[in-house]
């Protein structure tokens, strides 16, 4: 409960962040990967540096699930370290490629109404479909925005758990 | 074969992957759905898992199209 300072403030600081890169001609700045590497890695070190300080060494305890044969131990613990490793590189990379796929696919349709009204009256007509089809993706973008804020918020809390109560 | 050409290929081929990621988010919405209209009032209780599991699943399709995206953008 100590940290809820730290996960509302990075929640609604990501949600306004997705959200004001849904205005036009505004710059969505979740979209680079450094700023979503910095929040990621912002999580896993106090992750690891508040599960060493309140537990000790029995945070390590968090890569050796109990309950299973010895002679399997090894490839277990190998493959729990690995995945820890990569929760960083995965919570970092799936805000920033969500944010980023979904603002190219509005420039692509974007230019496909240009292209279309570049071609005279019928291509005017034409151009309506793209031009729709883009506001419904703008309208699903606003939804993403506000959903991978949420989960980014949600893994934030359970890899929290995890440093308060290492161990599965 | 030259570099551009492998690029372009390997782009394609990475969003093949993008396929797997679209059949996992429609067996999480299915069960949710065969299991709402089983149990409708302990369907509501379980809305937040649903959409939580959809952005996970859905990430790892989105990792497929941002490889595809560094082949064909960045110097992948």
């Amino acid at each position: 409960m100590k940290f809820f300072p730290l996960v509302f403030s990075i929640f609604m600081f990501i949600l306004v962040l997705n959200v004001i890169g849904i205005i036009p001609y505004a710059f969505t700045v979740t979209s680079h990967i450094i700023i979503t590497v910095a929040f990621a890695l912002l999580v896993f070190v106090t992750v690891v540096i508040y599960g060493f300080w309140r537990n000790g060494l029995r945070f390590l305890k968090l890569f050796v699930p109990s309950g299973i044969p010895i002679y399997i131990l090894p490839l277990v613990t190998a493959i729990e370290v690995m995945s820890f490793f990569s929760r960083p590189v995965s919570h970092s990379v799936r805000l920033f490629a969500n944010m980023l796929a979904g603002h190219i696919t509005l420039k692509v349709f974007g230019g496909f109404v240009v292209m279309l009204g570049g071609l005279g009256f019928l291509g005017w007509l034409g151009a309506a479909l793209p031009l729709a089809l883009t506001t419904a993706l703008t309208a699903l973008e606003l939804l993403v925005a506000l959903l991978q804020a949420y989960v980014f918020a949600i893994l934030t809390c359970i890899y929290l758990n995890d440093a308060v109560h290492p161990g599965h | 074969m030259d570099p551009t050409a492998a690029k372009y290929i390997g782009a394609g081929i990475a969003c093949i992957g993008m396929g797997g990621a679209g059949v996992g988010v429609g067996i999480i919405f299915g069960n949710y759905l065969a299991a709402a209209i089983r149990n409708p009032s302990a369907a509501a209780g379980q809305f937040a898992n649903l959409i939580f599991g959809f952005a996970i699943t859905e990430a790892l399709g989105i990792f497929s199209l941002l490889i595809a995206l560094l082949l064909l953008f960045a110097l992948g």
